[in-house]
């Protein structure tokens, strides 16, 4: 369905543009049809940057991503809307995503005006209905209200729920339950496991280790715009590889057991590296040398399903 | 007891009237104790943080007392408060970590600081040095201006400030949920590392994250809409929860291990009650699958079992 | 929810504004003077009608000036001047900025930085050595020029403003789904971004306008101003020139100095009450 090759952005930095900074680079994998893909990475990661470059928000810096076989980055202006009413987006901070000075169903009204211009407004109201029970919204108590007057795990729905008005093949969710309380979080998780079961194809961006294993069927692990590890979500949980996703297993809090082994990274100062590793300045291995600063190792695949870029598994 | 609450009301005043942000609140810490305050946003959990060390210009002090180590803090008392703030009770506030002057180097904030609270700095350097050296901060760091250190680094030292004049209580408001787990973990075990240093007596670690207190927490407090659900041991908030908001709750939570496809977690559905006119009685009330008749009268903060205390009238019911 | 109805709403809110209504009120009622104002004046403009000062009294309203002009017929006609220069100049000011500010703002990148680089260079030209030059051409200089050499002055400033508002929103979330709903450009910027600036843009238009009728004065007072007629501005100076506030004919300034703040105080109080219209979180609900 979504297919990322080696797609790269950089930013230009320094006075006069004269350095670039890697934000993504070379990353890819593919998505397919009915799939769950959860993005994990931390602060800078580049995660959100991938999202938004397939929802062509941000510009490729190169790479190409192809939705059903066609390059992203030829669609015409015209053709932007037919893209958009199957890969849509939502987004972190849902009264953020809502315009403050209109009511919260303005955005539904934006759908009606761009993509259904002609469906009269008996007919647009039954699948504005149709779609906001959905999601698992009373229209009755969600409707014709500002977006503060509603609660975030509501907006979040209402969201998701103008993604559903359309034909939606693709759903990029960009840490959309980050900012719910826990007790109203699960179920805009469980609403998207159940979309996903009627075939929908999400990419699932996280910082939450437990959220992505909760949903996913495979999970992409970046580290400073790199795809580090990458595979089937139960493989890369119990038998992480490389040693930034085992340093991440490691530090998620578990209610049922306590931290095993005592923090030895604090975190520091990281410099920008653009070569080598990027792992290297942190890295714990023994097994670490001249190579990882010297080259950037590429993802192998160390069992069906399940692959990895750290020297150490280079032969 | 470190830390003695009785009754502690705090209410705010908005335009449309007061919010009744925290209600009624007894409880106690022990010495060495690191309390868990949990609850979703909006409970009252920063309330409580805050009303003890500043009421800020919309909160409003209504009842109850505060005993820190058997003597009253007049938190009523802006002014008063000012011997005890720093020196017997301190905080780390929500945003600290952006809260530290850009223009001013960090050694220098710090000379202010303890010079605000008419200590010698030439006397506190150090031990601040020492301090410095166990979160492995360099101390060049003090030279340095805070945008020049990463989110950790900022946290560590923000947190060796707060504690450097060695309080009896610590507040720590929501101090990891702008960083990432590794970091967290580390900001976590330092604050364990104190109290075991014996830097502060004991703390209150707000956050809404229960995983996170189940890690460091001796005890976690349950907050919903402004009153106290339930307090005990983590283990038991953990295991064996008897309000059943906190029941709920705990069992809502992702972990790692549980998929979608194997088991479906549920949320509580309904949402919290606005508190500027909040229902009588248990707030909980209607969202409560066990709620009955008795729920319309607010249930007391009772000691059940040892060092188990529960709000809930259906648990009163059957203990009895 | 349908545009028009979106429309009362707030009209709705408006009506039940306190602030907006003293404000508009204010501003009303010196608008209904400068127009029906002259067809009241018992003497010509600027004619030499009395011997000397006179204080108020039932032949002159408003008392005569050191030279015996009517100070009624120059009020009622300088608040016209001032408004037509407020509002020409004012305006454009405002639309340049807007426009400026908008597609700078919103579009970044290269755009932005030609758009700067020509805010700037207006910021820094030195007007009045542009002014003089100017005056060295235009033997005969109306109002109307006088307004728009404002406008094409005073933008920049309006631009800047107008741009870091434009910059921080575009970058709301909001506006990307607006972008994921193919909604065009200029659809974007002026149905999702403007309509959030509404009470901004509004501030800016009475900081240009409130600007605009001060520039004039200044100008005036150099002998830059209109070389026919009367303004606000003009009938201050020449009260300074005429020492009216040594001799004690308040009546001479106090009246155009009243009139510039009201006016600007009352569109500044109608700005606060439009933000209460324009912002539902303002609104006391």
């Amino acid at each position: 369905m979504l297919k990322l090759s080696e797609i790269t952005k950089t930013y230009k930095v320094g006075t006069f543009g004269g350095k670039s900074l890697y934000a993504v680079r070379k990353v890819s994998f593919d998505i397919k049809d009915g799939e769950v893909i959860s993005l994990i990475g931390e602060s800078g990661s580049g995660k959100s940057t991938i999202g938004r470059m397939i929802l062509k928000l941000t510009s490729i810096t190169s790479g190409s991503i192809e939705f059903n076989g066609q390059d992203i980055s030829t669609i015409k202006k015209a053709d932007l809307k037919d893209y958009y009413s199957h890969v849509q987006g939502v987004f972190q901070d849902p009264f953020s995503s809502c315009n403050p000075i209109f009511k919260a169903d303005r955005i539904f009204e934006i759908m009606h005006e761009e993509f259904f211009p002609s469906m009269p407004r008996e007919e647009w109201d039954e699948k504005l209905v149709e779609a906001l029970h959905c999601v698992g919204l009373n229209p009755e108590h969600v409707q014709n209200k500002f977006p503060h007057q509603l609660s975030g795990g509501q907006l979040q729905r209402f969201l998701i729920a103008r993604a559903l008005l359309l034909d939606l093949k693709f759903l990029v969710a960009d840490e959309i339950i980050s900012m719910l309380d826990a007790s109203t979080r699960i179920d805009v998780l469980n609403l998207l496991a159940d979309l996903k079961s009627h075939g929908l194809s999400i990419l699932f961006i996280t910082h939450d280790l437990s959220l992505g294993y909760y949903i996913s069927e495979r999970a992409v692990i970046l580290y400073k715009g790199t795809v580090v590890e990458m595979g089937e979500t139960d493989k890369i949980y119990h038998t992480p590889l490389h040693p930034y996703t085992q340093m991440l297993m490691a530090s998620v809090p578990h209610l049922d057991h306590k931290w095993e082994q005592k923090t030895t990274d604090l975190g520091g100062k990281v410099e920008d590296i653009t070569e080598g590793c990027v792992y290297f300045s942190r890295c714990p291995l023994e097994g670490k040398g001249e190579q990882c600063r010297a080259d950037i190792p590429p993802l192998v695949e160390v069992e069906p399903g399940h692959q990895v870029a750290c020297c150490c598994f280079q032969k | 007891m470190s830390l003695n609450i009785e009754n502690l009301t705090v209410y705010y005043q908005t335009l449309k009237g007061e919010v009744h942000a925290l209600e009624d609140a007894s409880f106690s810490l022990t010495d060495g104790e690191i309390m868990g305050l949990a609850g979703e946003s909006g409970c009252g959990k920063t309330t409580l943080g805050t009303s003890l060390i500043l009421l800020n210009g919309r909160m409003r002090y209504i009842r109850g007392t505060v005993l820190l180590d058997g003597q009253e803090l007049p938190i009523w008392d802006n002014r008063g408060m000012d011997e005890f703030r720093f020196k017997q009770v301190s905080l780390i506030p929500q945003y600290a970590m952006s809260a530290m002057n850009p223009t001013r180097r960090i050694g220098k904030m710090v000379h202010e600081l303890i010079e605000a609270r008419h200590e010698d700095y030439n006397e506190i350097m150090p031990e601040l040095k020492r301090r410095l050296d166990l979160v492995e901060l360099p101390q060049e760091v003090l030279k340095l201006y805070p945008i020049e250190l990463s989110g950790g680094m900022k946290q560590r030292m923000v947190m060796v400030l707060s504690t450097l004049l060695n309080p009896s209580l610590l507040i720590a408001d929501e101090i990891t949920s702008a960083l990432d787990v590794s970091t967290q973990k580390a900001v976590v075990e330092m604050l364990a590392e104190f109290r075991d240093r014996k830097f502060v007596k004991s703390m209150i670690v707000i956050t809404h994250d229960i995983s996170i207190l189940s890690q460091v927490a001796d005890s976690i407090m349950v907050m919903y809409a402004g009153q106290l659900s339930e307090k005990a041991p983590t283990e038991t908030i953990i295991r064996h929860a008897r309000h059943p908001y906190t029941k709920l709750l705990i069992s809502s939570l992702p972990k790692v291990g549980i998929k979608y496809s194997e088991e479906i977690l549920h949320g509580i559905p309904g949402k919290p009650p606005l508190l500027l006119d909040p229902p009588i009685g248990c707030r909980f009330r209607d969202r409560c699958p066990v709620a009955y008749e008795k729920c319309t009268q607010v249930p007391p903060f009772l000691e059940l079992d040892k060092d188990h205390f529960v709000a809930c009238w259906k648990e009163f019911e059957e203990h009895a | 929810m349908s545009e028009p109805k979106k429309k009362n709403e707030f009209l709705y809110f408006a009506m039940r504004n306190g602030k907006l209504k003293v404000g508009a009120v204010i501003v009303f009622i010196f608008v209904l003077i400068a127009i029906f104002g002259p067809k009241f004046a018992r003497y010509p403009l600027n004619e030499f009608v009395a011997g000397g000062p006179n204080p108020p009294s039932a032949d002159f309203y408003m008392g005569t000036t050191a030279y015996g002009q009517d100070v009624y017929a120059q009020f009622v006609y300088g608040l016209g001047t001032t408004f037509i220069v407020g509002i020409i100049g004012g305006g454009l000011a405002t639309l340049l900025g807007m426009l400026v500010g908008f597609v700078g703002g919103y579009k970044g990148g290269w755009v932005d930085e030609v758009l700067n680089i020509i805010t700037n260079i207006i910021l820094v030209i030195p007007t009045f050595a542009l002014l003089l030059i100017m005056v060295a051409y235009l033997k005969l200089r109306g109002v109307l020029i006088e307004s728009i050499f404002i406008g094409l002055t005073s933008w920049p400033w309006a631009a800047r403003a107008i741009r870091a508002q434009t910059f921080s929103l575009a970058n709301r979330e909001f506006v990307d789904l607006a972008k994921l709903s193919g909604m065009k450009t200029m659809k974007i910027l002026f149905r999702e971004i403007a309509p959030n600036m509404m009470s901004y843009l509004f501030m800016t238009f009475i900081l240009q306008f409130g600007g605009a009728i001060l520039t004039a004065a200044t100008l005036d007072f150099i002998g830059l101003g209109p070389t026919q007629g009367v303004s606000l501005g003009l009938m201050m100076n020449w009260a300074t020139n005429g020492s009216a506030l040594l001799l004690g004919y308040w009546w001479w300034f106090v009246p155009p100095g009243i009139a510039i703040t009201a006016v600007v105080g009352a569109l500044y109080i109608m700005n606060v009450g439009l933000d209460e219209v324009f912002n539902p979180k303002l609104r006391e609900m």
